[in-house]
This record gives C-alpha cells, structure tokens and sequence, in this order.
C-alpha cells in the first residue's frame, strides 16, 4: 500500500511538472505584459516601466524566467500579485483558496447525499415514470446554463422572497467594528465543518463493536447529532456567532447552485452504474435467499455500484473547477475562481497562475485520495 | 428458402443496405424505447426549424433594416428600448433596439456549427489515438495516456479565458481550438479502453493472420467497432462546446457577432440583468435556449447510450 501511494506520488510529481511547464509558456504566448498596462500614462516614461518590468521579473530571457518560476514554485514562493501589489501571491490565495474548498466540498457532500440515494432508487425503478421524471430532471440541471441558474435562483430567494442576501461574502454594515478579522471566522468556519465530517467518518470506527444495525445507526446518528449541537452552541456562546452566521447566511445560494447542478451527474453514474451491477448473478442469488428488496439494493448492489461513481466523479472534477468560475463570478463569492478571472482580465500573471498551479495540486490530490479510497473500499485491489 | 442462384445474383451493396437498414430499424426501435432519446430529438428538430425559418423570415417578411440580429435597429421605438414583447417584436427589443427573437433564431445557426464542428474534431481525434493506442500499445500508449491526464487537469473555461488573448478566438477557431484539447483529454482514455475490448477479438487474430497491416486492422476492424461509442460521446461534447462558448460570451471574452452568450452579456453590460423579471425578455429566452439545446444533446446521448451499451437496455 505504501509503496503504491509512493509510485502514485512520483507520477504526480511528474504530471505536476509538465502542467507547470504547460501554464508558464500559456502566459508567456499572451501578448504584451503587465507594465504595458501604463504605456498610455504619461506620468509613467518609459524608464520607469522598464524599471518596474525589472522590479517585477519581466526581464530577461524566456528561458530564464521559466527557471525562476519553475525553482519559485518548488521552493513556495509564487512572487508578488501586480494588482494587490504590496500583498504576495500567495497572501491572495491563502486567504481565497478555503472559500473554494468550503464551498465546493460543501455542496459536492451535498450533491452526494442527494444524487447517491436518488441514483439507487431510480435504477432500481428501472422504466417506470419515476425513473424517467428523475432522470430528465437530473439531466436539466446538469446541461442548466450555470449563469442562468443563478439568476433564477437570486431573483426568486434574494428578490421576491428575500430569504438570502444577493452573492457577497458578508454583510458589510454588520462587519464595521468586527471583533475578530472574517478571515479569521471563516477559518474557524471551515474547522468546524471539517471536523464534524471527520467526526461523522470517525463514528463509523467507534460503533463498529456494536453488533445489531439499527442501534449501530441510530448511535452513529446520536453521535454526529450530539457534535452538531455542541459545535452550535459553542459559537452561540462564543459571541461571534452573528458573525459566523452572516457568512453561512450567505453561502446558501451558491452552495444551492452548485448542490443543483453537481447532482444531476452523480446521479446518472449511479443509475448506469447500478444497472450493470443488478445483472450480475449475486444480485439473482441475493434475491432467490429471500432478502427483502431493500436489503438486497442498498448493501448488495449499491456498494458495489459506488465505486465506479467515485472514480468517474473524480475524472470530473476538473470540469467542476471550471463550473466554479462561473458559480463564484455569479454569486460574487470572491475564491479562486473569481480571483482568477479577474487576474487574467487585468492581466496579473502571477496571481492567475497561482491560481491555476494550486488549482492543478487540488485535483491531483482528490485524484491520489480516490485512488487510496478505492483501495480501501475495493476488497479485490490490493497492492 | 431462397435459391442459391437467386443469392449469387443480388449484388453486394444491395445486401449490404439491407443489413445497414435493418440494423437501424433494431437501433431506432431501442432508441424509441429509451424514450428520453426522442424528446432529445424532438428539441433538436425544434431549433433545426428555428434556424431554417430565420431566412426565410429574412426574406419575406421581416424588413433587415429592422430585424437584422446584429445591425437592425427600430425607429418606430426610438427611445424605448429595450422594448416589451409586441405583435411586432414577439420577444422585445434589446437595450441598442435590435429585435431578441431575430437575434434568438439566427444564434441557433452559430450554436449548432460551433457544437457539431467542435464535437466532430474532438471524436476524429479521440478515435484514431484510442484505436492506436489500443493497438500498438507501449510508448505510443504512454504518451497519449499521460497526454490526456495533463489535459484533463486544466479547467476547460480557465484555459480558453487565456487562450483568447494569444489566438484571436471567432467561431471556427473557438471551435477548432475546443474540439482539439478535449480531443486529446479524457474522450482517449474512454475509446481506448473500447478498443482493447475490440483488439483481443478473434477476428482480429485471424485478420493479423490473412496478412492485414496494421492500418488495415486499424482502420477497418477496430475503428468501426468503436464508432458506436465515438458517435454517443460526440453528443455529450456537442453540450460541452455550446455551453463553454455560452459562458466565455456572457464574459464577452470571444469575438463572435451574436449568439446566445453575447445576448445575455449585452443585457448584463447594459445593466438590464439586476432588475430580473422588469426585463426578462433580455436574459430568460438566450437563457432557456442554452439549456435548452445543451439538454437535448444530453438526452439523445443518453438515449444512445441505452442502444450502444447493451448492459443498460431493459432484461
């Protein structure tokens, strides 16, 4: 197993390093560069731009910039941002880069919950109308023009109802004199989150002794119930709990949107998934032992049909990451996605390749943990 | 029982159209009894009628000074643009006086040429690479395999939002350039996998043994058994390539005169969108019409998918 995961981690070194190659010579192709912005100032002559190119690593040959970039990138230094000039790089990201992650792991646990058992059930249902009303309703949301979904969702819940703020990430009034930086809040935020996730993947090893399923089940949900409402009211008591609220307030929409448009696809996997599965001769024996329907599609066949799901979810995720620009552009949500449209139409390179570098390390990291996750789930792969 | 003089006398391609019909027969009746398929079909012929129409409408009866999509403009309304639906606009006007429905119809031209140029290349690419890489394996393999990883690692839109500065990015370009990249990323790796499947046939052991090349192997046994599949995900690519150049013009980051896109970004520049239903002539119907053609590829690949993939048909 170690081993396994060493070889995977070389590969992904190497994959790494020919997508950092592949980014720099991207920008290097693009016409003109940041110092070109001023050409037009007459305030700024032409010395001082090219001192500022100088200043800012313009210069040079190709070759030589690509080894800066290439050592900066393995040594954590992604450089200055040319919009936020003071702030680094990867100042910018570190504080964007959580509001991603938050929003799409979130919503993707969310589209699971929700494509997973709907994907079970309509394989199951095969060619009856629930099937179909599922499936093309699966399918809509997920061809759904993002950008239109986003209006209808802001135009029903934030205009007519009124239920939810229209994008941001906080309400500015509220945060005047904050006691504590959002930044700060929002880290606490995805703590909390995190660990009630771990917690909840812990509670399947602590109730493993139990031996009967119902009260293994309801101590599980027992003990996620118990760690929800303590974590409630530890920020309830904290006294920056409006605080935190006001961010969560305005997470809904896009994790909503996101939910809506990521489940579609979970769900079909599971459904093909499923109907290959169901055909198999176990599911016939399963079935011919007497075991009630239920029993023989959630442990027999859906456990089995799951796998698949997982490995075509994560071959996608790329394609998610690309959604994500237009989801946060949208909603306003300032993570990595609206960071780096707005870096590459003002023409920082550096901050979109940032962006785009942790970008590239995110997705091959889900792609390593799925790889570990099938290992561990698969009984049949060993290494 | 037919004679064996009355077989030998049937020319050979008349034989062969039987068969090839016959087997459509057989695939349109699955196709029909996936019955989400059809309703894929039927929008699609929908927006095939939409576009047919707008010349001829052109042409008869809409004056180009008024209805042109691009240039047209309404003096009738002058100063009250965007317009509300009316007998002489049915779906408004936009904010510069153009008419939305000329502007919606002539749009489907330019989704359809963009989507079916784009999903073409991808699938001509991923066919051939797949098949020769099944077949000769090794670093060719390798290469390819290790090729469409990298690809499939850079978020699509966040590559072509670069991209547009270094190739100047109209329709064909924006097409070609989309059906290359995903035609070496993951569409390889799926019609690959196909193609192993085809390589260990007996048929192709006796084709290696009657003396065929590797090109004749290739192109005439292992390529058409893999078509079925290239043909399902070519509709899933025909939804990508429309909805990705939809979101780079809503951005306006493309140089293409008018399409479903670039409406919405003309409604959203203007400052239309922020108001929702008070102008929902700009956004809702451009809007309905992506999804809308981005849905019907999907349910026809779907709908295909239950005629290729016998695992998925009914017992």
């Amino acid at each position: 197993m170690l081993r396994y995961i060493g070889w995977r981690l070389a590969q992904i070194i190497v994959t790494f390093f020919l997508f950092l190659t592949v980014v720099f010579f991207l920008f290097q192709a693009m016409p003109g560069d940041y110092t070109k912005q001023f050409i037009m100032n007459p305030k700024i002559p032409p010395e001082a731009r090219q001192v500022l190119a100088q200043r800012l690593g313009l210069t040079g040959s190709v070759w030589d910039q690509y080894r800066n970039y290439v050592r900066n990138v393995f040594t954590g230094n992604l450089g200055f941002s040319f919009q936020y000039y003071p702030r680094e790089v990867w100042d910018v990201i570190k504080e964007r880069l959580p509001r991603t992650a938050v929003l799409f792991l979130v919503a993707d646990l969310l589209a699971f919950a929700l494509g997973y058992p709907l994907g079970k059930y309509i394989a199951w249902r095969r060619g009856q109308i629930s099937d179909y009303v599922v499936t093309v309703t699966g399918v809509f949301f997920y061809t759904i023009f993002t950008p239109l979904l986003a209006i209808i969702l802001l135009f029903l819940f934030s205009h007519v109802l009124g239920w939810f703020r229209s994008g941001g990430f906080l309400t500015p009034t509220l945060w005047l004199r904050p006691p504590v930086e959002p930044q700060r809040v929002f880290l606490l935020l995805t703590a909390t989150i995190v660990g009630l996730l771990g917690l909840w993947a812990a509670s399947f090893l602590f109730t493993r002794r139990i031996g009967h399923p119902r009260p293994r089940a309801w101590a599980r949900r027992g003990m996620v119930f118990l760690a929800l409402a303590l974590a409630v009211l530890a920020w309830h008591e904290s006294g920056i709990g409006r605080y935190a609220w006001d961010i969560v307030w305005h997470m809904f929409l896009p994790v909503a949107a996101v939910t809506l448009i990521s489940f579609g696809g979970i769900m079909l996997l599971m459904r093909d998934s499923m109907l290959e599965v169901i055909r198999e001769d176990y599911i016939t024996t399963a079935k011919a032992k007497g075991l009630p329907d239920r029993v023989v599609r959630d442990k027999h066949a859906a456990r089995t049909a799951l796998l698949p799901t997982i490995t075509s979810f994560t071959i996608g995720l790329g394609f998610i990451v690309s959604g994500g620009i237009v989801t946060e552009t949208m909603f306003s949500w300032k993570g990595m996605g609206l960071t780096y449209l707005e870096a590459v139409l003002q023409q920082d390179f550096p901050l979109a390749m940032g962006c785009l570098t942790f970008t590239g390390i995110l997705v091959l990291l889900a792609h390593l943990v799925v790889d570990v996750l099938y290992a561990l789930l698969d009984p049949r792969i060993s290494y | 029982m037919v004679a064996p003089s009355a077989l030998k006398r049937e020319p050979l391609w008349r034989i062969r159209l039987r068969l090839w019909t016959r087997s459509l027969q057989k695939n349109w009746a699955l196709f029909w009894e996936s019955r989400i398929g059809p309703i894929g079909l039927g929008i699609i012929l929908f927006f095939v009628l939409l576009m047919i129409a707008h010349p001829i409408l052109m042409a008869t009866v809409w004056d180009p000074r008024v209805y042109d999509p691009v240039v047209g403009f309404d003096r009738d309304l002058l100063g009250r643009h965007p317009a509300p639906p009316s007998w002489a606009h049915p779906l408004g006007t936009d904010p510069i006086g153009r008419d939305v429905l000329s502007q919606l119809m002539w749009s489907t031209r330019s989704a359809f040429a963009l989507g079916v140029t784009s999903a073409l290349i991808t699938v001509i690419i991923g066919t051939v690479i797949g098949a020769v890489c099944a077949y000769f394996g090794g670093i060719v393999d390798t290469i390819f395999m290790r090729l469409a990883d990298l690809v499939m690692l850079f978020p699509f839109i966040a590559l072509l939002m670069v991209l547009r500065s270094v190739i100047h990015l109209d329709l064909w370009r924006l097409a070609l350039v989309m059906g290359i990249l995903s035609g070496f990323g993951g569409i390889t790796i799926i019609l690959k996998a196909q193609a192993l499947t085809v390589k260990v046939k007996p048929y192709i052991e006796a084709a290696k043994v009657a003396g065929g090349s590797a090109f004749h192997i290739i192109r005439h046994h292992i390529i058409p058994n893999i078509m079925p599949l290239a043909f399902l995900y070519m509709m899933f690519n025909v939804t990508g390539a429309v909805f990705t150049e939809a979101v780079l013009s809503y951005f306006g980051l493309l140089d293409i005169r008018m399409s479903w896109g670039i409406m919405i970004h003309t409604a959203e520049s203007a400052g239309y969108l922020g108001a929702f239903s008070q102008y929902w002539w700009l956004w809702a119907p451009p809007g309905a019409a992506i999804t809308l053609l981005c849905f019907a590829f999907y349910l026809v690949g779907r709908g295909l998918d239950t005629v290729v993939n016998p695992r998925l048909r009914k017992r």
